[in-house]
């Protein structure tokens, strides 16, 4: 077995320890590289049946539109059940990263929708796509990871975690976010998309698209309200290395149109993925405080 | 490309984390961003120079201390591996940390600074990585800069700590002067240690050999989730945890004992003739039995233990101490069940290596307990499979886990090596000896055909004997007798194995009864 055989055999344990022994699982689903990647692991696990608990997306409304056809599409094409949940009160007055700040914003999009929708589904166990290599908080991470009645992530008094073996137990309120690719990297990630041919959202694909170029970062343009005055639009080869919001989300410049191409990028940056999403970088340790705060 | 997952060990402060950092500055494995939000963290600190720690005590907490509270994951890969590192704490109150770092790791990295040599926790996390079962150990004296390179200090300690590593039986160490902060002997070898002849440390880690060796263990399967899609699909999904499985093996399910065959093997890219650890597929079996998740599959020729009673090595995790006769869930492969601690046979004390009687463990201590649960537990020594042998205790009231635990072996077996015992024998059959009286031929020979399949060494007596009873006791037999019980067989009863005699009638043999006859319970 190669490395990601390993990885792959550890996954689908993971998923069906969860299947298992959760009331009411749940998988979070953000239509991204790792969520195609957990979701094809999930269809593995329960093969020759369907998956057994439905897919969670957290609309913030702000995704690109590409993403969005895609989900769609590919949920059925699996015949998994989606749900989708969004934050309707927030949008509704108005909330956008620039308006808010892109802070207030991922709280009330992201972290208050991500509790309220697990809230109202009742779910004891979400999985979620992170992997610990993607940032320094991440890496502390346990692959089950105890939330208390308010979703928050206790760093310092985290359960121990021995072997594969789980401990599963919860009270009423509580619940268990499940990291199946925890020891995965982004490398990994690629490797197992191109050898297990698995359909992502063509963004991720170079190709020449509209962009707003300031100093080193691309912005895309998906909402109007991106474009400061006297800005233009200019079309740019690029693609994206990690999907969010689309207003916080910068692309690189690239001209990796294939996978193997991809892989081959992933193999010389000098990087990190998450270099080109605004929010990480608002505050020293600005990933750590949201997710005390049951961030994903 | 092979896998190696490595873990650090030893006291605080020792350079754990800054070698990581290290090891993964010099093999190009940090990113250029995560390269300058460090450089600035440090920058407050110690001038310009980078702390190489901060790439893995990412906590604002770590940071505020300057030490390691909980694990960090770190990943890097050569041309020849890829590494999966758990950077663990070495403060003492953070053990529980350091464990569950070690608990998935192949090798151990144990550091020792070399101006405070070999200190309590350096000999504490050497003797849980060695109860964990860790193969491959490599100690880095660490801070050699600080020694002035000196190779007597590093004689010094080597020979002190090798003295201690062989009295706890662990696996024969490589020893390495390093220079975490500096990187001598960590990916290069280092000019300032012209003494020193072994490889760098990362030569080291590209090379040891990560053997297979789950594949050679006699094989298991703990079924983790029954899949039925459909009325024509019964398959049991889980990962095999040793061995190789073949379709068209002879396989016994526990605690059924039924035998039947592999028919099928399911994973989503294609059947499969032969699957082995670590491997998670679906298998199907000839006959439709019942087995449900916890149970376990294995090789009609090489049976697990299985017992309710079996002793094992713990160490506590939690402030609330472990206590005699609380209740405990315990988990065990995907099986749960309650149990209870009976008795704390000692605790280790690492410094000394003396076992000191106690009648509680606290928190990071570390002992032998005897352990009863409520229903059987099928399970292999440890020392013989790390994934079968192995458990956690969890609090029934507050979740918490509270201990994980290695088992030595079924409980009494020490005593009574040498001498085939009841107990042995009902540990090779699955039950204790017993007289079922039934009242017709057709109901004995149904039910011993019943027993005889699940394994039981099970007899009809049609007309017994006076002394038959005592032989069959004495065989740890199950004894079918026609009519009633014999007269002797009550003697029995008062005086050794039997401990109740049930009589059956012809109906509901099997469906009251046949729980109680195979765990040994209430005949
Ligand atoms: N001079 C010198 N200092 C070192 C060396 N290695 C580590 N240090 C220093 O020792 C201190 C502790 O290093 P860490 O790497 O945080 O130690 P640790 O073992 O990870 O500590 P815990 O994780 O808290 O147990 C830091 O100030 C390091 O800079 C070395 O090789 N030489
Ligand atoms: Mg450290």
């Amino acid at each position: 077995m190669d490395h990601l055989d390993l990885l792959e055999a550890e996954s689908i344990q993971i998923i069906r320890e969860v299947a298992a022994e959760f009331q009411n699982p749940v998988m979070l689903y953000s239509i991204g590289k790792d969520s195609s990647v957990m979701v094809r692991l999930a269809q593995k696990a329960f093969f020759p049946g369907k998956i057994p608990f439905p897919l969670l997306h957290i609309d913030t409304t702000y995704k690109f539109r590409e993403m969005i056809t895609f989900r769609d599409e590919f949920a059925a094409s699996i015949g998994a059940k989606l749900i989708v949940h969004t934050n309707q009160a927030a949008i509704d007055d108005g909330a956008n990263p620039l308006r808010i700040g892109t802070q207030k914003c991922c709280g009330l999009l992201k972290t208050r929708a991500l509790l309220d929708g697990l809230a109202a589904g009742g779910y004891d166990a979400a999985f979620g796509g992170a992997r610990r290599d993607e940032e320094k908080s991440r890496a502390k991470e346990r692959v089950y990871s105890f939330r208390d009645e308010f979703g928050q992530w206790d760093p310092k008094n985290q359960r121990p975690e021995l072997w594969n073996v789980y401990n599963a137990r919860v009270d009423k309120g509580q619940h268990i976010r499940v990291f199946p690719l925890s020891n995965w990297t982004e490398l990994d990630v690629w490797q197992y998309i191109g050898r297990e041919n698995i359909p992502i959202v063509p963004l991720y694909y170079a190709k020449p698209r509209p962009m707003v170029v300031r100093g080193a970062s691309l912005i895309p343009i998906e909402q109007e309200f991106m474009l400061q005055p006297g800005e233009k639009a200019e079309m740019v080869m690029c693609r994206m290395r990690s999907l969010g919001c689309s207003p916080c989300t910068g692309a690189i410049r690239s001209e990796a149109d294939t996978i193997d191409k991809i892989i081959d990028e992933m193999k010389l940056v000098r990087r990190s993925e998450r270099e080109n999403r605004v929010i990480d970088h608002d505050q020293e340790g600005s990933m750590e405080i949201k997710k005390r705060e049951g961030y994903f | 490309m092979s896998l190696l997952r490595f873990s650090t060990a030893g006291s605080v402060d020792d350079g754990k984390s800054t070698l990581i950092g290290r090891l993964l500055y010099d093999s190009k494995g940090v990113y250029e961003d995560q390269l300058a939000s460090v450089a600035k963290a440090s920058a407050g600190g110690s001038g310009g120079t980078i702390d190489l720690a901060l790439l893995t005590d990412g906590l604002r907490a770590e940071r505020e201390q300057g030490i390691t509270i909980d694990v960090a994951y770190r990943y890097f890969s050569t041309p020849k591996r890829k590494f999966i590192i758990a950077d663990t704490p070495g403060h003492e109150q953070y053990t529980r940390n350091m464990a569950t770092g070690a608990s998935t790791a192949d090798l151990a990295i144990i550091l020792i600074d070399a101006r405070n040599g070999v200190l309590p926790q350096s000999r504490r996390h050497a003797f849980i990585a060695n109860l964990l079962g860790i193969r491959h150990f490599v100690v880095a004296i660490n801070k050699m800069d600080l020694a002035g390179f000196d190779q007597n200090v590093y004689n010094a300690i080597l020979n002190e700590f090798t003295g201690f590593l062989d009295k706890i039986g662990a696996p024969k160490a490589l020893f390495i002067p390093i220079s975490a902060r500096d990187g001598d002997n960590v990916v290069t070898r280092s000019e300032r240690t012209p003494w020193y002849s072994g490889p760098a440390l990362l030569e080291h880690l590209e090379d040891v050999p990560v053997i297979e060796e789950l594949e050679r263990l006699p094989a298991r399967f703990p079924v983790q989730y029954v899949l039925r899609p459909n009325l024509d699909f019964r398959g049991y999904a889980g990962q095999v945890a040793s061995g190789i499985f073949r379709v068209g093996d002879a396989v016994l399910a526990l605690p059924s004992r039924r035998q039947t065959t592999i028919t099928r093997i399911v994973t989503y890219d294609g059947d499969l003739e032969a699957t082995a650890a670590p491997q998670s597929v679906t298998i199907c079996l000839a006959n439709e039995i019942d087995i449900s998740r916890g149970d376990v599959i294995v090789p009609a020729s090489a049976l697990p233990h299985v017992s309710r009673r079996f002793r094992a090595n713990v160490v506590w995790m939690n402030a609330k101490p472990l206590e005699l006769g609380r209740g405990y869930v315990i988990k065990h492969t995907s099986h749960q069940v309650r149990g209870v601690v009976r008795a704390i046979n000692y605790r280790m004390d690492v410094n000394t290596l003396a076992r000191v009687g106690a009648s509680k463990l606290e928190l990071n201590e570390i002992g032998e307990i005897s352990v009863e649960t409520h229903h059987p537990v099928y399970f292999d020594a440890y020392a013989q499979n790390r994934v079968t042998g192995a458990f956690i205790l969890i609090d029934p009231l507050s979740n918490e886990t509270l201990g994980a635990a290695m088992i030595i072996d079924i409980e009494g077996k020490e005593e009574t090596r040498g001498q085939v015992s009841a107990a042995d024998r009902a540990a090779r059959f699955g039950h204790k000896s017993a007289i079922v009286a039934v009242e017709d031929t057709e109901s004995a020979l149904l039910l011993e055909r019943e027993l005889f399949d699940r394994g039981a060494n099970v007899a009809v007596a049609a007309s017994p004997e006076p002394g038959t009873a005592q032989l069959a006791a004495a065989a740890g037999m199950i004894l079918i007798v026609v009519g009633s019980v014999p007269e002797n067989a009550l003697d029995l009863r008062r005086t050794s194995t039997h401990e109740a005699v049930l009589k059956l009638g012809r109906s509901g043999i099997l469906a009251g009864h046949e729980e109680q006859l195979i765990e040994g319970e209430g005949i």
